[in-house]
This record gives structure tokens, sequence and C-alpha cells, in this order.
């Protein structure tokens, strides 16, 4: 490629530019404006559940229309958690963590100049801006955005008679949706088609850091599950706007018998849950591809069983299309259909249980450098474990009965996907902002962030299992209309205080973001003395990546602490440092590992 | 509580603030021994502080609980779960031991060397198939239970309609034929807000309720419909739940095990309604009594949050009574 041939202006450097590089930190700056309206928005719900008639004026400033007297309105609270819903999980953690890391990292891994096409990762980012400009324009519209939960089910989501924000902003968030499904797809291929062609010389896939391995599957589900929604969404737009039946049938609202005949909502979730199952592993997976690689840089230890990673994530992408069905156990489906979904859902526990052995192999008698990095990556192994072992309840149909749709599937999500991605986003930043800025974050206002962090989740989401347990439902506004809930409402202000207080905590991260962009310390070319490749580019950015020829790849990315002797640990490192770049020539009589 | 809140923003500020000031003349970017070690300790204060809450919630919160199941289909759902929840917590506790443990264990240190130890086919092999032979008791039993409480095959059921819209519960019992007239959106009209065709003669006998009465020991077979949006008809107390399908007739079924005033002698639910009541005295409102609820678990509009019905459970005599001075439809319905 011919870099520095042609002239850089403001505009293609820094709008619309087509490298990776740049790409990925309007990624990551979008995501997290959104991410800071969908956490705010939590604040204001939790403030709801925990003082139900009290009135803030937080709330009569931010909420104008749809509060009376400071205290919320019951639509704008369904509102609420319908947007944050969907902002966290599509906008934050699908766009957010994959646009920003897939787009970072697939180039300089393994070895490339820039994406196969850099056009259509810029059209990438501008869809998505797009997608979320329409979103953030929807909070708005003057009925309220869209209110039907995330998973927008018909009939509510299709008919405004049923829910204010089931009109316009209904039809912005369909729009902003299908948007948002084409910039993913495109970005998707793109990822696939780059790690498949442009690897370096000795670059193979079996050489590939678990972080390739982890955004390379995660774009084939995107790839196979997203269309899905797309077409589930597209169909909801023929119902509410051109009057089909695809997902209505035998409707009587405000005093009238509506027309459409023989749909079925249940066609409907069926569609929605084909991606939304997946959606779980494209969240969580490129977070899970993240901690690999940073547990391992920081415990100078290679990855323990990296081939059984790479086969769990296979495992774990595959079984993901083919559970979906578990949140529909009741939703009227046959029977059989549930314990088919209950046989294979419980399946995904053996994959998930090898990857958490293995981290926990991994840090064993390591040398760990506990970096906010590191303890980012640690905490999303530990609530990964809390929240996916909850998924054995939730998983088997005969359990989910009782408590399906009540608190305790907030805190399973919340925690084995939320919490575990959010904080493989923060421990990806802390570990590749010298990359992407050439500057490095401050450790102490690191690890203060990650303690806030793992104390509030803990404190917010495990109390949630047990008010779940008691029978609470979820998205209810207010729990004042049942006396059998009220011995929860204490709980429920201690949950409030503490996602106040890791609300507010994010704030640190945010100072340190900013301020660490303009005034960190300088970065070395690697400041964690990692193997990956990444860390032989120069710390300036360049166009293309590396100034010369792209080096070529000899050994694995985890040669860390490798010895002289391999079975001596008493002896000497091999080139007497405890790392060894994926770059560098095997010794003579060296055996690979 | 307004004051709190702002409380709390104060510190977060505060406290930002006062990292941010550190900053400008403390650039650590990277680990350090001493580092090391304090991050190392701070993970055995957390790991103290999370057995803390574990522990704490396991005991405090149990009396919120919700008690026994009250069906008898749902004693294998609390057998089960008893099952699971302790298998779970047992892992629960060794796992964030071991992570947290570790983090302090093997801190980084400039005198340590890390072990090279990339692999080992025997230990993948052990948890790779431990998990997978302990999936196959609790899929095993997991399926065994959910055949048998999705099965509606008792004849001799009670048949009873569950209707939902935005926001109430109603309920049609099936009469003396234990069979439900047929039910369209399109016969809604004036008092018939069940929209049943009043040309089946199966529907005549019909009893329209706004109250679920159900005799103890005898299978319930519900039908669930919905007129507007999807909602669920969520029985907690029966382990029992279902949603209501616009368009389509959903089943459920269980046989109550314990009338509501048993249940109210049952020592978990007088600790249960003691404590709530202590509640509501502190804040003036009139004590509660325990009864079985039917909430709405999907969300389905701006009252979502109030939908709900009341369930009476009664001795076989007290309900035939009831049900005989129930009036048929066809007496209401001319």
């Amino acid at each position: 490629m011919s870099e520095h041939h042609h002239k850089e202006t403001f505009v293609t450097k820094y709008i619309f530019s087509q490298d990776h590089k740049m790409i990925s930190k309007q990624f990551l700056v979008t995501g997290m404006f959104m991410g800071i309206i969908g956490v705010f928005m939590s604040m204001l719900f939790r403030m709801q559940i925990a003082w139900p008639e009290e009135s803030f004026s937080l709330i009569e400033a931010f909420l104008g229309p749809h509060q009376t007297d400071g205290v919320m309105n019951p639509d704008m609270y369904l509102a609420l958690v319908t947007i944050h819903g969907t902002i966290m999980v599509f906008f934050v953690l699908t766009a957010g963590l994959s646009g920003t890391f897939s787009n970072l990292l697939i180039p300089l891994q393994i070895g490339a100049r820039d994406m196969a096409s850099g056009f259509l990762n810029m059209v990438s980012y501008w869809l998505f801006f797009i997608s979320s400009v329409i979103m953030v324009i929807s909070l708005f519209v003057e009925a309220g955005p869209a209110s039907a939960g995330w998973t927008i089910y018909p009939p509510l989501s299709a008919l405004p008679q049923a829910i204010p924000g089931s009109g316009a902003g209904m039809t912005l968030w369909l729009v902003a949706m299908a948007i948002f499904i084409a910039s993913s797809l495109i970005g998707s291929l793109n990822y696939i088609v780059t790690i498949f062609n442009l690897r370096t010389k000795g670059m193979k896939m079996t050489r590939l850091p678990l972080t390739m391995w982890a955004f390379f599957i995660t774009a084939i589900i995107g790839v196979v599950s997203f269309p899905v929604l797309l077409s589930a969404a597209l169909l909801l737009i023929f119902d509410r706007s051109f009057g089909t039946s695809f997902y209505l049938s035998d409707i009587f609202i405000s005093g009238e018998v509506l027309h459409y005949q023989g749909g079925s909502p249940v066609l409907f979730e069926h569609l929605f849950w084909f991606l939304g199952h997946p959606e779980v592993y494209i969240v969580l997976l490129p977070a899970l591809g993240i901690t690999s690689e940073i547990i391992s840089t920081h415990s100078r230890k290679p990855i323990f069983g990296y081939r059984a990673m790479i086969m769990s994530i296979m495992a774990i992408a595959f079984l993901s299309t083919i559970v979906w069905g578990h949140h529909m156990f009741i939703s009227g489906m046959n029977p059989f259909l549930g314990s088919v979904f209950t046989f294979t859902t419980l399946l995904i526990a053996i994959p998930s249980a090898v990857k958490a052995f293995n981290y926990i192999t991994t840090l064993w008698k390591g040398n760990l450098q506990l970096n906010p990095a590191m303890l980012f990556s640690i905490g999303l192994v530990s609530t990964f474990v809390t929240g996916g072992l909850t998924g054995l309840v939730l998983g088997d149909s005969a359990l989910d009965i009782a408590i399906h749709d009540t608190y305790f599937v907030v805190a399973h999500f919340h925690l084995v996907m939320g919490v575990s991605a959010i904080f493989g986003m923060y421990a990806g930043i802390y570990h590749w902002f010298p990359k992407m800025y050439g500057r490095m974050m401050n450790k102490t206002m690191g690890y203060w962030h990650f303690w806030i962090s793992i104390i509030c989740a803990y404190g917010v989401f495990w109390p949630m299992h047990f008010i779940g347990l008691a029978g609470l439902p979820r998205r209810y506004y207010s729990n004042t209309a049942f006396p059998m809930f009220d011995d929860l409402a204490d709980v429920n202000v201690v949950i409030t205080i503490f996602a106040l207080i890791g609300g507010a905590g994010q704030l640190i991260f945010l100072a340190n973001f900013f301020i660490s962009i303009y005034r960190g310390k300088k970065a070395t070319q690697n400041p964690w003395n990692s193997n990956t490749i990444e860390w032989t580019t120069p710390v300036e950015h360049v166009h293309g990546n590396w100034p010369g020829k792209i080096p070529e790849v000899h050994r694995w990315a985890y040669d860390y602490s490798k010895r002289v002797d391999p079975n001596d640990d008493d002896s000497d490192y091999l080139h007497g440092q405890d790392f060894v770049l994926q770059t560098t020539p095997l010794l003579d009589g060296e055996e690979p590992s | 509580m307004l004051a709190l809140f702002y409380i709390f923003i104060g510190v977060a500020i505060g406290v930002s603030v006062w990292q941010i000031t550190r900053i400008l003349n403390f650039r650590g970017v990277i680990a350090n021994d001493e580092d090391n070690a304090k991050q190392g300790k701070n993970a055995i204060y957390f790991m103290v502080f999370l057995y803390a809450i574990m522990i704490y919630c396991l005991i405090a919160l149990n009396v919120l609980m919700l008690p026994e199941s009250a069906s008898i289909e749902g004693e294998h759902d609390d057998r089960l779960f008893n099952i699971t929840f302790w298998l779970i917590g047992i892992v629960q506790f060794i796992m964030q031991f071991l992570i947290f443990f570790f983090t302090f264990k093997y801190r980084g240190n400039k005198n340590n060397k890390a072990k090279f130890y990339a692999d080992s086919h025997k230990l993948e092999l052990i948890w790779t198939v431990t998990p997978a032979i302990v999936l196959v008791g609790l899929i095993g039993y997991g399926l065994w239970q959910w055949n048998n409480v999705m099965d509606l095959s008792d004849d001799d059921a009670i048949v009873i309609e569950v209707y939902s819209q935005q926001f109430r519960w109603d309920a049609r019992y099936a009469g003396e034929d234990n069979a439900l007239g047929r039910g369209n959106v399109n016969y809604i009209k004036g008092i018939n807000t069940m929209g049943v065709d009043m040309n089946d003669k199966n529907a005549l006998d019909d009893k329209q309720v706004t109250e679920l009465y159900l005799p103890k020991g005898k299978k319930i077979h519900f039908q669930f419909r919905s007129q507007d949006v999807l909602h669920s008809a969520y029985m907690p107390h029966f382990r029992a739940q279902m949603n209501c399908v616009p368009g389509m007739v959903t089943e459920f079924g269980f046989t109550p095990k314990y009338t509501t005033e048993e249940m109210r002698q049952q020592s978990e639910v007088i600790a249960k309604t003691k404590g709530i009541n202590k509640i509501r005295n502190a804040k003036g409102e009139d004590p509660y009594e325990f009864d079985y609820l039917l909430l709405c678990n999907k969300i389905c509009g701006a009252s979502h949050y109030s939908m709900q019905m009341k369930i009476t459970v009664v001795e076989q005599e007290e309900y035939d009574k009831w049900i005989a001075q129930q009036p048929t439809l066809a007496s209401v319905i001319k």
C-alpha cells in the first residue's frame, strides 16, 4: 500500500476517516456517549423503584412532560427501561465493544495494513452514528420513546393505543435498529474477510491471539443472526404501517376490534430471540477474548489451554444459535420444544466452565502484574462465574416457570453479560489505551474505578437475586400495589444506593480517560511487555500501521516466561526476558509451544 | 431522600476532583511491586466483602422468600431448585475463593518467575467431564419435572379460563359440562366482556367471575386468553406462569395443596406477614393478610404494575357452595 502519498485533510483524518485506528476511536467515543445516556437512565428508574412517591428535582429537570411534580409517569418508566436496555445491549456492548476493539486490533494483531475494505469500515461507523442519532432523537418525541421493553414484543409495540411510546417513538426505534443492523453486518463481514485473508506471513489460524478468535467467531454469529432480527423488525414495520398481520390477531382495544387476523406474537418471539440469544455472546465473546489476552499478558504466563479456549468459543457460538427458546418456555409454545431448549441451554455450561477454569489456572503460579486492566479482567471472571451459575436455574424450564421475568432474571443477565462485558471493555480500554492514544491512563484512578465498580456491581445485583426469588416481577413501575412486596422496599433502597454510587464512580473513568488523552504520560512502544505484534508498531500512528515491511510471525502469542528448558522452572528465561515477541524466530532446537 | 442523593453525587464528584488533582503530579501508569502488593491485599478484602454480602443475603433475606410451593406439582420444583441452588452455591464459593485468593497469592514481584504451564489434557478432560456428568443429573430431573408440570391429560380437571386485558383479569368457569364455550374478540359486546360465543351450547353454563376460587386437592386446567397485548399470568405461590397471547389459547395446570387458611397458619408465611405488617404499621397502613395472587408478569402498558387477581383456595365443599352461587352466562347475557 502506498501510504503518505495522498494528502490528509482534517475531514479525511478525523471525520470520514478510513483508517481503522481512527474508526475504532470513533466507535469508542460514540459508544461511551451512548453509555452515559444508558447508565443515567438506569439511575433515574432505580430512584423511582426505591422511592416511588418521592419528588426529585433531577427527574423534574430531565423528564419534562413525562413527570408530574418530580415523579416520573408510568409510561416514562417503561420507556426508560426499554431505552436503557436497547442502548446498553446494542449501542454500548455491541457497537461500542466490538466496533472499538475489532477495528483497532484485527489489523494490528494479524499484521495487516488496514481492514479489507476501509471504505466499508467507514460506512459501518457512519451508519452506527446515524442510528445513534435517530435513537437519541426518539427520546424527544412528544408521546415518548419506545416503551414496550427492549424485546419490543408485539402487539404492545405495534399498537399506539396500547402504550403511547408505540407511536412515533417506536417507529424511530425500528428505523434506528434497522440501520444499526446494517452497520453491524457490514462491520462483521469486514472483520471476517480481513481475518481470513490479510494475515501476515506466518500468522496461521492456530497462532492467532485469542482476541482474534473471539472477534472472528463473534462476527460470524453476528452475520448469522442479525439478519433475522432485521426481518423481524421489517415485518413489524409492515404490521404497524401497512396493515399486515404477521404478528397480530384477534385484538380488541379501545372499544373496537382491529382487522388483524391470523398472525402470532410467538412468531416474533422466535425471530427476536434467534438474534436475542446469540446477541448475548456477541456481547460477551469479545470481552472474553480481551480478557484471555490481558490475563495471560499480565500474569506473565501463557493462557492455559489455548486450543481448549478456541474449542469452547466455537462450542458456545454453535450452541448459542440453538438455545433461543429458553426465553420462551412460558410463551405458549409446545412443551416438547421446551425440553429440547432446556437440554441445549444447559449444555452451554460445559464450555463456559472450561473457560472459567482455564482463566483460574492461568492465574495459578503466575507473576500477576495487577494493573487496572488485569483487575477488570479478574473482575470479569468473577462476575461471569456468579452470573453464569444462576443460568443453571433459569435454563431449566421446570424452574424457569416459577421465576421467569422476575428480578432474578435481571440479576442473572446483568452479571453474566452486562457487568462482565463492561468489565471486559474497560479492561481493553486500560490495556490498549497506549495503542490508541500514545499515552497511558493513570493507574490510581483506575484502581479506584475498579473497586468502586465491582463493589457496586455486587451490591446491586447480588441482593437482586433474592427479591426475584420473592416473586417480584421486573418492569414494575412501583411495587406499592402489592402489600406482599412491602418488605422488599428496603432491599430496593440499598440496591439503588449502590447503583447511584456505582454510576457516579464511572465519572472517575471518564475523567481519567479524557485527561489522559491530553495529559497522560507518553507511552513506550510495548508498555506491558506483550508478545502480540500490535506492540511492534510505532507509538505515533502511521497510515498502514508499520512504516516498513509488515513483520513476519514465527510463534504463537503466549510465550510468556518461557524457559530455556521448558520443563525446568529454575532455568533462565528464553532470550533473557519473560516475554518473546511473536516476531522472534524460534531458536535452534526450541520446541514451539 | 433527595438530600441523600445529592450527598452521594457530592461525594462522587469530590472523589473525582481529588483524584484529578492528584494526577497532575502523580503520573504512575504501570503497576510496580508496591501496587501489586496493595491490590493483592485489596483482592482479599474484597473477597471478605463478597462472602459477607453473599452470606448475609442468604440468611437475612431468607424471610422474604416465597413460602413452600402451594401446588402439588411445585413440590418437585422446590426440590430441584434446592438441589441446583446448593450445587451452584458451593461452586460459587469455591470459584470466587480461587479467583481472589490467587490474585493475592500470586501477586507480582520482581524476584518471582511465573510458571510456564500452557496445557494439560488431563485437567481439561476433568473439567469438561465433571460438569457434563453433573448436568446429566440436572437435565434429567428437570426434564422429568417439566413433563410432569406440563401434563394436562387429567380428564377430571376443572377447566377455568383466565382472561386478560389492559389492565384487569377475569376468569370463566366451564360449568356443569366442564367445557368452555368458544370465545373470540368479535363477540365482545356490552356485558359480554370476554367475547363468549353465546350460540355455542357449551357457553350457556359458563360462569364469569372476577376472582378465582379453587378447591384444594383438585387438578385445575387453566386456559389463558388475551384480548389486546401479551400478558403473563404469574402465580408465584403455585410455581406457575403462562403467557396470555392474543389470537391463541395457552394452557397450564396445577393442583392446589393448601387452602388459603392453611397457608396463613404456616410458620414461613406468619414470619413474612409479621415483617410486612411492621412496615405497614409504621406507615399507618392497613394490616396485610396473606392471599394467593395472580400477577401480570409481561410488560403490558402503564398500569402493568398493578394488574392482579386474588386467588382463594378452599375445601371442596366450600368450593361447591361458592360455584353454585355464581350465575351462568345464559342467565346474565340474554
